[in-house]
């Protein structure tokens, strides 16, 4: 249950690693700070409005409004970092773009660490959910926080899904992705499906941050190397699940989720990371696009 | 007024000059052929007009009005529709998904299901195939899945890239017989051939491309006699 939980977190990041790439064959390596940055500002909006505190009840509409809000300002920053560090490099050569990204988050993580923004302290994260276990089926303990994180996730999941495979805006994106000449002769704007294939994905990371948030309550300060980590395992399920593909990317993340769980509870909790990166060897090796990938034929 | 006109346009890639000034028109209703070698530039034009490339100087008017520097899919929604070279087919996508990806610019339900009747009584072998992954097409219905999508853009004006390129002779004819048919219901088109005999049986007037310059232009009929032509496009000594 906690891996499905993990998984459907690790799923919604990695969406957002996959459709950038779908559309720009770039991966943007700064959407795991987006992550952090969904976490900590619901950190600091429920501090100013003054939901902090361990005491603090549970509440449903607390919880929303402070998704709601890490979903929309993590989706202006999500667009702004699109407009302002990547679009300038379009036609430069993929290699400073990818630089760019390393920079942008080398960036967030330091401007996170500001005493005026999130500051170095850890701090805890209020219990907007409530925690208790709805029962226990054969040893396994469903507590109502994985119900909510696993249903928020696949409502997310649902509407992405929805959107592209079923509207004429998901088409255009669709078939941007597959060549983006051929759709902007079609009379697809290029530049605004990029912009929102960034905003969607950031919203959906500032979703998992904060869903992470309220699983595991203690924040770490900004640039510390557990949301690396987080960003970096999700972007495994991403590849795992065949980047460029967001069917993929679902399943790649409750996979990873699932095996990571698993693994710690009957192997040993040390190696977590040893299984995740072995199942992406393990997939580069014998299928390089991934599980649900199509070997994308290069054009010379 | 020409419905596309082309003054001193020059294209650049990066340090390479691949059109040197170049003047082109395109009446309304006409089929102008542009005729020329491998690497004369003929693909470049087209992409210029459609906006994937901008000229590095030059005037491009359609309908009288400025459309170079604009991108693709402004000039799409002008009425200017380009099947490149290639096809450009959505592998992955059913035939009926590109066909819609055809139709993107346009808002009006009723107009767009009109037309995809038209352009599936006009290919047959496209409605047999309408859940079917575009990529399991032939070549010939690639290409006329091609030109069908690009038709439900209802362009003023078609751009065709070598339509005919890699097709059996049969499925050649075919395509240049429908090409006829999309002119006569109305639409002006500008083709792109290494086919010239076929292109210039079809087009009503004709450029010739010589690395990045026109060479010569008058109606086919004079451009068949022409010595120049026949030496360099139509194999006759």
């Amino acid at each position: 249950m906690d891996g499905l939980s993990v998984g459907s977190l690790y799923a919604l990041i990695a969406l957002g690693y996959t459709m950038v790439y779908g559309v720009l064959q770039f991966i943007n390596f700064a959407h795991g700070d987006i992550v952090m940055i969904g976490a900590w500002l619901s950190f600091w909006i429920c501090a100013r409005l003054g939901w902090a505190g361990n005491d603090a009840p549970p509440s449903l509409a607390r919880a929303a409004a402070t998704l709601l809000f890490a979903m929309v300002v993590c989706g202006t920053l999500g667009f702004l970092i699109e407009r302002l560090a990547y679009r300038p490099l379009r036609s430069a050569p993929r290699l400073n773009i990818l630089i760019t990204a390393i920079g942008m988050s080398l960036l967030l993580e330091n401007v996170g660490q500001l005493p005026i923004v999130f500051g170095t302290e850890n701090q805890g994260m209020p219990g907007l959910l409530p925690k208790e276990t709805l029962l226990s089926v054969a040893g396994v303990n469903i507590t109502l926080i994985d119900v909510l994180i696993i249903g928020c996730s696949i409502a997310l999941m649902a509407g992405l899904n929805h959107l592209v495979y079923s509207t004429r805006l998901g088409l255009a994106m669709r078939a941007a992705s597959f060549d983006t000449k051929t759709a902007s002769l079609m009379g697809v704007n290029i530049n605004r499906t990029i912009s929102l294939a960034f905003v969607i994905g950031a919203m959906l990371a500032a979703a998992a941050g904060f869903l992470y948030a309220v699983k595991y309550t203690n924040l770490n300060q900004p640039a510390f190397p557990t949301w690396i980590l987080l960003g970096l395992t999700a972007f495994v399920a991403a590849v795992v699940g065949g980047i460029g593909n967001i069917r993929g990317a679902m399943i790649g993340g409750v996979l990873i989720g699932l095996l990571e769980k698993f693994g710690t509870a009957y192997v040993s909790s040390s190696f977590k990371e040893v299984y995740v990166f072995s199942i992406l060897i393990l997939v580069l090796l014998f299928k390089p696009t991934g599980i649900l990938g199509s070997a994308r034929v290069e054009k010379v | 007024m020409p419905l596309l006109e082309l003054h001193n346009v020059k294209v650049r890639y990066g340090a390479i000059e691949a059109l040197h000034g170049i003047d082109l028109n395109v009446e309304q209703g006409q089929i102008v052929a542009l005729l020329g070698a491998n690497g004369a530039g003929k693909s470049t034009t087209l992409r210029t007009v459609s906006g994937l490339l901008r000229p590095a100087s030059g005037t491009v008017l359609f309908d009288g009005k400025p459309i170079q520097g604009l991108p693709p899919h402004k000039i799409v929604e002008l009425g200017i529709a380009h099947v490149p070279e290639g096809r450009g087919i959505f592998a992955n996508f059913t035939v009926d998904e590109n066909l819609a990806v055809g139709a993107y610019t346009r808002s009006d339900k009723a107009g767009v299901a009109a037309d995809r009747e038209r352009v599936l009584e006009m290919f047959p072998r496209l409605r047999e195939r309408l859940r079917q992954n575009a990529g399991t097409l032939s070549g010939g219905e690639q290409q006329m899945l091609a030109i069908g999508r690009a038709l439900l853009a209802r362009p003023r004006l078609l751009l065709l890239d070598e339509p005919s390129l890699g097709l059996a002779p049969q499925i050649v004819r075919q395509i240049f017989a429908l090409i006829r048919r999309i002119n006569a219901d109305g639409t002006t088109i500008l083709l792109v051939e290494q086919n010239v005999h076929m292109a210039l049986d079809a087009a009503s007037y004709g450029y010739v491309l010589e690395v990045g310059s026109i060479a010569m232009h008058d109606f086919p009929a004079t451009l068949k006699t022409s010595d120049q032509v026949r030496k360099a496009y139509l194999g006759v000594a």
